[in-house]
């Protein structure tokens, strides 16, 4: 097949660069708002229609938009290989953790109210509590981590090895700057989620959401502020260093890198990528404003501005770096020396431009047809086709 | 064999996928099924076709939960335990798993929902749609998973770059087209297909059994005899046309199958049964027939089928021809663009048995330093263990005529007999149940068991395969997802257990009065005919 040459392996990189950025942010956007419920689920609905309200504002979506994790896993394997294989085995214990999340949160959600006992009900409810609130902390630890640089290496034969006993692996991940990190995803998505139970929801548990949600977008701000002015003076960037090539053969070890400087040089090399900052800090005060107000609509667009903001700021900051080692920096992973091959490359975009429209329009006739808010009469009449 | 880390991840991916195809099988089926009954229902208005939608769709939500749920450890473990394969394999392997996403996976999640939440929110015709869309999502993703595990069993379009240190894609058709996926896919899918009529079956002869919802039982099991009888007939051919593929992709397998030590004179017989000795290197008290085998693995009376002994010294050859790729390899990787061109011609010569001389790494860091004796070892390596494949692919072909027989049988009785089933075969049917599943699960076990040593046929062995992890790690992991699933399991069975005893309840007012109606009507015209009768 030659008509992959059509497009030049460098630009078909960027493409996937951006491609990775758009399902990381697609499933912030989507999955995001289903984890921010689940995680302000015991605070904003105390009896029991509460919660099966709350729950069942993301019963009928969840499940679609759970599949942004999925595909995400699928294209990092597909256009990224070794990224896929160096963070996954690397982040082994934590990525356990998340994976039991999304275990156990579909089969709550699915067999929460399938019977009435109340202590089944409660399990489920935890289950559902933990299955938001521990993947929102731990991906905003794993940026953190991302940004410092983990501590692997490649052997000759290109064989990934992450340094260290397994409960420093695990623990390891838990440093200050990467908590706080964590913190600014967690209050990000539940903020997140509060947008979106203020307009699929009435009454208590919507008013509920409005304080929570406001409080988060706060955290979500100065976090984020705080984790800036933290890579300003006390994290150390990476850059490639001498002569290298864009279109090469995807092998780290033929590229030769750096540990020193500020990430935030980028923005002096590159001044426009400010918007992505300026847009996180303003979409979440925004959100804040809104969530105080009666537009609903309007909020939760904004939330998906600061989602958007603050996602791709990390890929904006650190390019063209996409996982550095801070062991052996010339292990680092970019976007120039981890990519798939050129063909696979095209084929996959090829596969993506004629999907992703597709699954876009049909996802938005889903959420049309299920537009409206859920009331307190549709749990009760519909006990059985709800959850 | 000791007990190491290669050993211990392959036992949690072999846990976590069996367990998954738990209910991959029923998703696959009842899907179907379901789409079916809904047809059926938009096409005549009869409620009560509804109903069975309803309550056989609510079984297919619960099951489908945890295939969703035990489905997204599958997309991350490659690269959580098995970095060195995502490394080397990624740019093929990768593809179909993430076309599997964005064609399948969006499908039908994003349409489940609507499935259960839009009965009252869609028209009729816009609610089938939906049904239709689930279950042909369902079914895509069986197609792209089994292209990504074709090309572990027949690994073509691709090649080694000395470059980059992996496979690269030369041929996305070829992949697509790979004769060996699309046997397994329509193998797969048809055994879904079983697993879902046993099912649909089974539960409708309990309900007859028990006298209760006999109206939605007799139709039921009219749609799954007649569904099952053609899956079965399809399960048994296609897994038939996967042997046929065996015999050119895999011939290790295949005779290990057929515990066919020597190459025996065309058309070889097939053993019927027998006890292979893995260490003698025979099979003892086989008992043969005559010519099958030549006849089913190449469909001719003249192809020889070699047998295992044959084959490892095949293997020993392409060892030592792997061990001079692997030298040339080395240079390469020093040189870079300033490689010798006779050095480049030496590995493209050979580099089609690199492979094999990474089976030498079990026993030297480097392979070029490797022993005659370690060489021999090695080559005895790509002999899979022999008497499990043996049996286990046995017992799954028993199930298969044994669907054929149940399905033919009920289909028989449902068309021609007036639904009078006898009770012991309403027995059978119930205790029949778990047969499917166990015959899936074979399935599986004979076609990945009988792989080893490799994960990528002839391409990356297995003990190269798996991540940089401590024992601690995957002991504590494998742990976890034991744990996790034993108690989901529980959980999923008590609900269908709840849920098919209690039986359908909804639309139950409106269902009762229709087959009320119905059935006066019939039994009003055979007593219009019986009046008319004696007149003529």
């Amino acid at each position: 097949m030659i008509l992959h040459e059509l497009m030049s392996y460098e630009l078909l990189r960027l493409i996937w660069w951006g491609l990775l950025g758009v399902l990381l942010i697609g499933f912030a956007l989507t999955d995001g708002f289903d984890m921010g419920v689940g995680a302000l689920l015991p605070f904003v609905a105390k009896t029991d229609t509460e919660r099966r309200i709350a729950i069942n504002t993301v019963g009928p979506v969840w499940e679609g938009n759970q599949v942004w994790f999925i595909l995400g896993g699928g294209a990092i394997f597909a256009a990224w290989p070794p990224l896929y294989a160096v963070s996954f085995s690397g982040f082994y214990l934590a990525m356990f953790v998340i994976l039991a999340a999304f275990i156990v949160r579909p089969v709550a959600f699915k067999y929460r109210s399938k019977r009435d006992d109340a202590r089944w009900r409660s399990t489920w409810d935890w289950a559902l509590f933990a299955g938001g609130f521990v993947p929102a902390l731990l991906f905003g630890v794993a940026v953190g981590n991302v940004m410092q640089g983990v501590p692997f290496y490649l052997t000759d034969d290109l064989y990934p090895i992450y340094e260290g006993a397994w409960y420093a692996k695990f623990f390891g991940l838990l440093d200050p700057f990467s908590l706080l990190t964590g913190v600014v995803s967690l209050s990000m998505l539940v903020m997140h989620g509060a947008a979106w139970l203020t307009l699929k929801a009435e009454g208590p548990v919507q008013q509920r959401a409005r304080a929570y949600g406001s409080r988060a977008a706060l955290v979500a701000v100065a976090g984020y502020v705080l984790a800036g002015l933290w890579l300003a003076v006390g994290i150390d960037a990476y850059a490639i260093v001498g002569d290298y090539v864009t279109d090469g053969p995807s092998n780290p070890l033929h590229f030769e890198v750096a540990k020193g400087g500020s990430w935030l040089a980028a923005y002096a090399v590159r001044p426009w990528i400010a918007i992505a900052p300026l847009m996180g800090i303003a979409g979440a005060l925004l959100t804040f404003i809104g969530l105080r107000s009666t537009r609903e609509i309007s909020t939760l667009l904004f939330s998906k501005m600061a989602i958007l903001g603050m996602i791709s700021s990390v890929g904006l900051t650190m390019f063209p770096f996409i996982l550095p080692s801070s062991t052996n920096p010339g292990s680092s992973l970019t976007v120039w020396n981890s990519s798939s091959s050129h063909l696979t490359l095209f084929v996959m975009l090829g596969a993506t431009v004629i999907f992703m429209p597709v699954i876009l329009m049909y996802t938005a006739w889903v959420y049309k047809v299920l537009w409206g808010k859920v009331t307190e009469a549709d749990v009760s009449e519909n006990s059985h086709s709800v959850y | 064999m000791e007990f190491g880390i290669v050993e211990l991840s392959r036992l949690q991916f072999a846990v976590t996928v069996m367990y998954h195809f738990l209910f991959v099988p029923l998703t696959l089926g009842l899907s179907i099924l379901v789409a079916i009954m809904e047809t059926v229902y938009v096409m005549t208005n009869r409620p009560i076709w509804r109903q069975m939608t309803k309550f056989w769709g609510m079984l297919f939500g619960i099951n489908f939960v945890l295939g969703v749920a035990t489905g997204i450890t599958m997309e991350f473990q490659f690269g959580m335990n098995w970095s060195y394969y995502s490394h080397y394999v990624g740019d093929i392997f990768g593809a179909p798993l993430a076309i599997e996403g964005l064609m399948a996976f969006f499908l039908e999640a994003t349409f489940v929902g609507l499935f259960f939440f839009g009965w009252d929110k869609l028209s009729k015709v816009a609610h089938l749609i939906v049904a239709w869309l689930v279950a042909i999502g369902s079914n895509f993703s069986a197609l792209w998973i089994l292209i990504a595990n074709g090309w572990m069993q027949n690994p073509v379009g691709a090649e080694f770059n000395p470059m980059t240190m992996r496979m690269e894609m030369t041929s996305f058709f070829e992949v697509l087209f790979n004769e060996v996926a699309q046997a397994k896919f329509v193998h797969t899918v048809s055994a879904g297909y079983v697993t879902a009529s046993v099912f649909v079956l089974g539960v409708s002869a309990w309900y007859m059994l028990k006298g209760r919802h006999i109206e939605l039982a007799r139709r039921s099991i009219t749609v799954a005899a007649a569904f099952g009888l053609a899956s079965a007939f399809s399960v048994v051919l296609l897994g038939d046309e996967s042997g046929y593929s065996a015999t050119h992709s895999q011939k290790m397998k295949l005779a290990a199958i057929e515990a066919m030590w020597e190459t025996e004179p065309a058309p070889a017989p097939f053993n019927l049964i027998g006890f292979p000795d893995q260490e003698a290197r025979e099979t003892h008290y086989a008992i043969k027939i005559p010519w099958a085998m030549g006849l089913i693995g190449t469909r001719s009376l003249t192809t020889e089928i070699p047998g295992i002994n044959e084959l490892v010294e095949q293997a020993e050859t392409r060892i030592r021809s792997g061990m001079t790729a692997y030298d040339a390899l080395v240079t390469i990787r020093a040189e870079r663009e300033a490689t010798d061109p006779a050095v480049m011609a030496t590995f493209e010569e050979h580099s089609a048995d690199l492979g094999f001389a990474y089976l030498l790494k079990r026993y030297v860091d480097d392979p070029r330093d490797a022993s005659e004796d370690q060489i021999i070892a090695a080559a005895n390596d790509t002999i899979p263990t022999v008497w499990p494949l043996f049996w286990a692919f046995r017992i799954m072909v028993g199930l298969g005529f044994g669907f054929i027989a149940t399905m033919g049988y009920f289909f028989y009785m449902a068309s021609f007999k007036g639904m009078q089933f006898p009770r012991p075969a309403l027995h059978l049917a119930v205790w029949m149940i778990p047969a499917p599943w166990i015959a899936a699960e074979l399935g599986w076990f004979v076609a990945e068991f009988g792989r080893q040593p490799w994960t990528v046929d002839g391409v990356l062995p297995t003990a190269m395969s798996v991540s940089h992890l401590s024992m601690t790690e995957v002991a504590l992991t494998l742990a976890g997802f034991v744990v996790f699933y034993t108690v989901l399991f529980v959980v999923e069975m008590g609900l269908m257990l709840k849920y098919i005893r209690k039986g359908p309840f909804q639309d139950v007012e409106e269902t009762d009065a229709w087959v009320k109606r119905h059935n006066d009507r019939l039994a009003g015209r055979k007593n219009a005919d019986a009046i008319a009768m004696p007149a003529e």
